[in-house]
């Protein structure tokens, strides 16, 4: 008792994983957590407009969505929590609750449905959580270069963009190192 | 117990019954992530058993995420009954912050994982 919270408590950092429906960020979060993947309920509150606003039900205010995450304990001091919401691309309009706080984003991405990769982009390009695209390789999936997606999702150059492969531990890794390495680079700017 | 109340139908006691309908705590303002710790060993009687199991499971820092995965109860539900056992001083609670030199120390624990 009596000792300052920041002794006792480690600092949580949090980084969002985003994309549409079925690109694989269960996946993603699964594969580099050290906890088995736990998933909770988040209530979320938007303006009381968007998509989800029908006719005569007025003010609707709350939306809940199911929450997946993973964590990594980086040393005594800091965890680092990897979460995601499993086919919620379509409540993007009430992220903002969610990416509060958060060290950034990844948005991954299927290159055979590219387009759906639109809405995501779109949010954080809108915001100013750094986020990066990770390109998710699936096996019957052609291979496209970096180049080929910075392009066809009409991103800032400064955006980086990888391939990786969201099963594999040693690539989700390169992808969190690649986005922290942004968000440190776009704080000295 | 044998029966037809399981899982599928739903919890018994509803969350909000678990808040006496409150939605917001009355203290503090919790995060997903943010971090909590027991200030104190005590097993605490004069409360409910959702309480009581908080306790229990933040004698060692944890956050109001896992808390409300493990306890199977929705991430708000939680937050009110942190924001009780936060007024009577029992807990401690940390938001989710970094700094530059955070994210320099995650990408060396990255890079040694």
């Amino acid at each position: 008792m009596g000792s300052s919270p920041s002794k006792v408590l480690p600092r949580a950092m949090k980084v969002m994983v985003a994309g549409h429906f079925g690109v694989g960020k269960t996946t993603m979060v699964s594969s580099i957590s050290e906890i088995s993947l736990l998933r909770t309920e988040e209530t979320l509150t938007d303006a009381g407009l968007g998509i989800d606003d029908l006719a005569g039900v007025e003010q609707k205010r709350t939306t809940t969505v199911a929450m997946d995450f993973g964590r990594i304990t980086i040393s005594e001091d800091l965890v680092l929590y990897l979460f995601g919401t499993p086919g919620q691309e379509r409540f993007s309009f009430l992220w903002d609750d969610l990416v509060l706080g958060a060290i950034g984003a990844v948005v991954l991405a299927d290159t055979r449905r590219l387009k759906e990769s639109f809405p995501c982009v779109d949010f954080f390009e809108a915001r100013t959580t750094p986020f990066m695209v990770a390109v998710n390789c699936f096996a019957d999936g052609k291979t496209y270069t970096p180049q080929d997606v910075q392009l066809a999702l009409n991103l800032d150059p400064e955006v980086p963009v990888m391939l990786c492969d969201a099963r594999d531990r040693l690539s989700v890794k390169a992808v969190l190192i690649t986005l922290l390495q942004h968000v440190i680079q776009r704080q000295r700017q | 117990m044998s029966s037809w109340v399981d899982k599928e139908a739903g919890p018994i006691v509803r969350p909000y019954a678990m808040t006496s309908g409150r939605t917001q705590p009355v203290q503090g303002a919790f995060d997903l992530f943010s971090m909590v710790v027991a200030l104190a060993s005590l097993s605490i009687q004069d409360t409910q058993p959702e309480s009581a199991a908080i306790m229990r499971m933040c004698q060692k820092p944890v956050s109001v995420a896992e808390l409300a995965a493990h306890l199977d109860l929705p991430a708000g539900t939680v937050k009110v009954l942190l924001g009780d056992l936060l007024a009577r001083q029992l807990i401690v609670t940390r938001a989710p912050d970094f700094s530059s030199s955070d994210l320099e120390a995650v990408i060396h624990g990255l890079q040694s994982l």
